[in-house]
């Protein structure tokens, strides 16, 4: 092999690895969430409720708390989903709901139980997304449309009338649920008529 | 108007269950006696709460208008016969979700008064708007099945179309109202086929029908004078009559995921739903009425009868004499698609094609379901070329990122692949609440980014506050700070140490002198 020859595969290979590697270099900038931080991604899959049930003041600040290697698995509004949202993001596996910071329930809103409220704008203040109305001695209500069901309302209120009530789903919102899984034996099989 | 003419195209998949139809196309289309009582459903799944015209106690005329939509998208319902409204309460209503939704009550009179209609229309001359305007008030919806509001689909469509699709092909079992309709008032169809022309500006309307009705087709042909319309007969196989399997069949287009089929210029109206336009435009007749086919082996008298909205169930099948002992089912719409009705007591809605009263025999009830054997069976009859054991797998596992990536929502939920599934497993049931619940989690997340907003703005706000709170404080402090400095401006550190050094000494001498005046007052 002449050097000359040597030489031409030694700089065809460089170019091509300047070509493929100039491609790759490009295709890393342009990706869509290569930009976006982890903290970020993290939150986004959080529910957003601001209820302080897993020990953050606030869905942000557990995110952080996760990016940082913490507990995946203290978030009762998420429940499931949000857990195997979180652990696919991650890549580390999927965990039960860790009870000690509450269960997954049905999603709820908060109730002002009109009547008894004294108009002291203590729920105002303690509601992190601004869902309820009113001013000082006058009554207060719930936007339940807003509301997250974050349950921070219901301590400070002086005269206890505010509940919290199943979220209403109408009509519209009915949908098909799974068949039930039948563990069944040949036996178990209905009769045949016989007509 | 040739049939020979007109190529058909194919489409993947699809099965040939046994068709059922002959025992309800014995005799002509009956007319059912007037029902005591009506229960007209005012509610239009997917819409909002509509606004009721009427109220309990009233007295109505038949046609009169019972509730609209809360906008013009809405649908209207009309009174179906004179009496008096008894109530206006929840009622169960043939749906799957079998929850009760508002329903008028009318007391129907022994008399029939006269119909209140609107003014026949010619609609030759008559503008596209205005026929539009004209099936909207009349209260037209989708009578195949769908029930989505015709004015709503018709407005979407309007100079957008060039080809009008009427879906007679019927491929369900059982069901033969769209044939018997074709049959008797094929006429009116075709009516409706032009009026579809005339508003939409198409140049074409195929009418699509399955080469298993043919006196229907006869009677088709003997009205099919316009040279835009074509009979266009297709091979009979589930689910032919589905809007996008019929669409591939007559052009060969494939509509697009996610796409409908106005945007690739065609518009798909069903057979029942253009007889009720030519009724609503040439005769000013509002919606009150529909064929429903009344069948099974329970039913002694089984055949297709015009059955007012409204109508309980029990009523059309005593009508029909059923022999309760035999009777074990009963189905609203076809045995793939239908919905299984848990009783009779339910009226019929402007979306009831079928009523199916059967015995055990003629359709048992589906063995217990078993493991999915993989045998691919349901991969080879799916109409839309889906995976469904994929589908099954993954919504199974609830794993819903990976049934969405395999186009799960492109599923017409048709039953063919449950029909052919040697495990008997309720395909359609998984992929159904598969699609629900990836709506939810659409819908959950279009909350959590909602809450996330408010949550950031009002933490902006709470933060704006805070500073103008602390702004205002120091400003009060720095209002209420020269009083001191004022004694005299030059005055020095050491001189305030000494001033306050001896106001302590003062207070001192104060105190020591004190505690000997206290001693004494008690004394």
């Amino acid at each position: 092999m002449t050097p000359d020859l040597l030489l031409t595969a030694t700089l065809v290979l460089l170019a091509l690895a300047l070509v493929c590697g100039s491609v790759i270099a490009i295709a890393s900038m342009r990706r869509p969430t290569g930009n976006i931080p982890l903290v970020d991604r993290i939150n986004h899959l959080l529910p957003q409720t601001q209820c302080g049930q897993c020990g953050h003041p606030g869905c942000k600040p557990y995110a952080v708390s996760i990016a940082a290697g913490g507990a995946i698995n203290k978030c009762p509004p998420g429940g499931k989903t949000t857990i195997a949202a979180l652990a696919g993001l991650l890549g580390v596996d999927t965990l039960p709901l860790d009870a000690s910071h509450g269960v997954e329930g049905i999603r709820k809103v908060a109730y002002i139980r009109e009547p008894e409220c004294i108009g002291c704008t203590k729920c105002i203040q303690a509601c992190p997304v601004d869902a309820i109305l009113g001013s000082a001695k006058h009554m207060h209500t719930v936007i339940m449309s807003e509301c997250t069901g974050c349950d921070l309302c219901v301590a400070p209120c002086p005269v206890d009338c505010i509940d919290m009530i199943p979220a209403q789903t109408p009509l519209q919102r009915w949908h098909w649920w799974q068949p039930h899984n039948q563990v069944l034996i040949a036996t178990d099989r209905l009769p045949r008529v016989r007509v | 108007m040739s049939s020979a003419s007109s190529p058909v195209y194919d489409f993947p998949g699809g099965i040939y269950p046994p068709e059922n139809k002959s025992k309800s196309l014995r005799g002509p289309i009956r007319t059912t006696a007037l029902p005591p009582q009506l229960w007209v459903a005012v509610t239009q799944p997917g819409f909002a709460m509509p606004l009721l015209c009427v109220q309990a106690g009233e007295h109505v005329d038949k046609g009169q208008l019972l509730a609209r939509g809360s906008d013009s998208a809405g649908l209207l319902v009309h009174a179906p016969a004179a009496g008096l409204i008894s109530s206006i309460t929840e009622h169960a209503i043939p749906n799957a979700s079998n929850l009760p939704e508002l329903c008028v009550v009318i007391d129907t009179d022994a008399a029939d008064s006269n119909w209140h209609k609107l003014l026949p229309l010619d609609w030759r001359d008559a503008a596209p708007d205005l026929l539009v305007e004209r099936i909207a008030a009349a209260g037209i919806c989708g009578l195949g099945g769908g029930g989505f509001p015709t004015h709503q689909k018709l407005h979407a469509a309007l100079q957008q179309v060039d080809t009008v699709i009427l879906n007679a092909a019927e491929c369900e079992p059982f069901i033969t109202a769209d044939e018997a309709l074709l049959r008797e008032h094929a006429a009116d169809v075709v009516t409706g086929c032009l009026i579809l022309l005339q508003i939409t500006g198409a140049n074409q309307c195929l009418i699509g029908i399955e080469d298993n009705k043919p006196a229907a087709i006869a009677a088709l042909r003997q009205h099919c004078t316009d040279g835009r319309l074509r009979v266009v007969i297709i091979p009979a196989r589930y689910p032919s009559g589905a809007e996008r399997q019929l669409i591939q069949t007559l052009t060969g287009k494939e509509i697009p995921s996610g796409s409908l089929p106005v945007h690739s210029g065609i518009l798909c109206h069903n057979a029942g739903t253009a007889r009720a336009i030519a009724r609503a435009v040439v005769y000013g007749e509002q919606l009150l009425s529909r064929i429903t086919t009344l069948t099974g082996a329970a039913l002694l008298e089984p055949g297709n009868v015009e059955v007012l909205i409204g109508t309980p169930v029990d009523f059309l099948l005593q009508q029909a004499g059923v022999d309760q002992q035999q009777l074990s089912r009963l189905f609203c719409g076809g045995p793939l698609m239908g919905i299984e009705l848990p009783h009779a007591q339910l009226p019929v809605t402007k979306t009831t094609n079928c009523i199916i009263a059967t015995t055990q025999r003629e359709l048992p009830r589906p063995p217990p379901m078993q493991a999915c054997i993989r045998c691919g069976l349901c991969a080879d009859v799916c109409p839309v070329q889906l995976l469904p054991q994929q589908l099954y797998w993954f919504a199974r596992s609830s794993e819903l990122e990976k049934a969405e990536a395999y186009h799960l929502h492109d599923c017409i939920e048709c039953g063919a692949c449950a029909y052919v599934c040697p495990s008997h497993i309720p395909l359609v049931q998984y992929y159904r609440s598969a699609k629900a619940d990836i709506r939810d989690a659409h819908a959950r997340q279009q909350r959590a980014d909602h809450a996330k907003q408010r949550f950031e703005v009002h933490q902006q706000r709470v933060a704006l506050e805070h500073a103008q709170e602390s702004r205002r404080r120091t400003e009060r402090a720095a209002l209420a700070q020269p009083a001191l400095p004022a004694a005299g401006n030059n005055t020095s550190a050491q001189d305030v140490v000494a001033a306050a050094l001896a106001r302590i000494q003062a207070k001192k001498a104060a105190q020591a002198s004190a505690p000997t005046v206290g001693k004494d007052e008690p004394a």
